[in-house]
């Protein structure tokens, strides 16, 4: 549950006063909690913990990190509930 | 041994790892904190890689393992009650308690159910009224905030069918433990970056004053790594003992203080045990009394609970970097991630789960001479 995944938000609305988002990691979209990074703008990308954005990270650098996380399949599995593809 | 053509860069890695050559002229031990940077450690055989005498001592940083037996046990007392939806990370679901665990409750027919996220258990509690919903909050500063904010939403729907049974705890208490522990062999810690992401890292500065011991802020793919441990190594050269920040695209010097201003509104620091090590002054996170009502072990009377750990495991000395799993009589045999018998061989951050699937059959050499 520990291990940050870093993806693009894609879009940002309110769900009962909640800001939440779609985020993109590398092909799987997940619905994310954006209150504790409440300036983020669509295109920008943050590291998601167990559903939650706690921080914004350089879009080259989340790229690199995602391709590193493919090979880690099993963790990553664990933690988005899904491979990535 | 492994090879650097391995590494998503392997010029790179050569790169660091020469440099780390050139700089350590001494044996020097580290501790990586984080479960998830022993976990690349071991699979990308980093640590068999670092010149001679440069030694990695894995860390206390896996949640799943350091969650007391006892508090597993109640998990599953509570969640064995009728009525209860019991949810919880995936992880957990397989840790053993003192007589079964949840996976094989599951199978009896109680409803346990895996969330992502813990909103995703305060949804289900919407959906859910006539049931109650628990949510297993454990892990360290970086899941804290969404359990803060599953609560927070919880009050503010004002579900009164949703509590959490709460094991949280807190790196930088533990890393004094550490180094308080008769013995300690640590000399420099890498600090675990998406803590600090949350966190920020000033709050090693009173630890690196107190025992002058350098802290690197390190992220956890394999080339953060070796740049932390010669960071690391580097400061001990040179007598320096400083916070550096290796994970500078992702942790700010302040941390996310939204996130911690709603960690501070929801719980608030308390004495913790934690599984194998024993209990741990300030180290923890408990309800405030503000949100007492959201408190599954105050909700639910489970009576006294007797706990029982498996004898022949050794977890508590492999949490603290005193023994390796190798040293364990029953690792690879009688425990296996299929049949584990201690919790660091079922999470995926776990030293014992790291070394199984690395197929690790002895430890690294221990400090040899320097080249
Ligand atoms: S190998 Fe299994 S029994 Fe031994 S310390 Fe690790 S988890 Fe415990």
């Amino acid at each position: 549950m520990c291990l940050g995944i870093p993806g693009r938000v894609t879009t940002t609305d309110r769900d009962d006063g909640l800001l939440m988002g779609t985020v993109d990691f590398g092909g799987v979209r997940k619905r994310v909690c954006l209150e504790y990074l409440p300036d983020v703008r669509p295109g920008e990308y943050v590291i998601v913990h167990v559903g939650f954005a706690i921080t914004m990270v350089d879009a080259a650098e989340a790229e690199r990190t995602l391709r590193v996380l493919r090979a880690m399949g099993d963790a990553v599995a664990a933690e988005l509930g899904e491979r990535l593809p | 041994m492994r090879y650097l053509d391995e590494y998503r860069d392997p010029r790179l890695a050569a790169v660091l790892l020469e440099r780390l050559r050139g700089v350590a002229t001494r044996p020097w031990r580290l501790m990586e904190v984080c479960g998830g940077q022993t976990h690349t450690i071991v699979r990308q055989g980093i640590d068999e890689l670092l010149p001679a005498g440069i030694r990695m001592i894995h860390g206390p940083g896996c949640p799943v393992c350091v969650t007391p037996l006892e508090t597993l046990d109640r998990a599953m007392a509570i969640a064995a009650r009728p009525g209860t939806l019991f949810t919880s990370f995936g992880d957990m679901l397989r840790v053993p308690g003192s007589h079964t665990d949840l996976l094989a409750l599951r199978a009896r027919g109680c409803d346990v159910r895996v969330v992502y996220s813990p909103m995703d258990a305060v949804e289900l509690a919407r959906r859910h009224p006539d049931r109650h919903v628990v949510f297993l909050a454990v892990g360290f500063e970086t899941t804290a905030p969404a359990n803060a904010m599953a609560v927070l939403r919880a009050a503010g729907l004002g579900l009164a069918n949703f509590s959490l049974l709460v094991s949280h705890v807190l790196v930088p208490p533990a890393m004094t433990a550490v180094l308080d522990a008769p013995g300690c062999r640590v000399q420099a810690f890498l600090a675990a970056g998406h803590v600090c992401a949350v966190m920020g890292w000033t709050q090693y500065l009173p630890l690196v004053a107190r025992y002058r011991v350098p802290v690197v802020v390190t992220g956890f793919e394999p080339l953060d790594l070796l740049e932390g441990i010669l960071m690391a190594v580097t400061q001990l050269e040179q007598g320096r003992a400083e916070v550096e920040n290796q994970y500078a695209r992702a942790v700010r010097r302040e941390g996310n203080t939204a996130a911690q201003e709603a960690v501070r509104r929801v719980f608030r620091v308390a004495d913790q045990a934690w599984r194998g090590v024993g209990t741990i002054a300030g180290s923890g996170l408990v309800l405030a009394e503000e949100y007492a009502a959201f408190d599954a072990a105050r909700r639910f009377d489970v009576g006294r609970l007797v706990v029982r750990e498996r004898a022949e495991c050794i977890a508590g000395a492999v949490l603290t970097g005193t023994k390796v799993p190798t040293d364990c009589g029953a690792y690879g045999t009688a425990c296996t991630p299929r049949t584990p018998l201690g919790a660091p061989m079922v999470s995926s951050e776990g030293t014992c789960a790291a070394y199984y699937s690395a197929g690790r059959s002895a430890a690294p050499e221990d400090e040899g001479a320097v080249p």
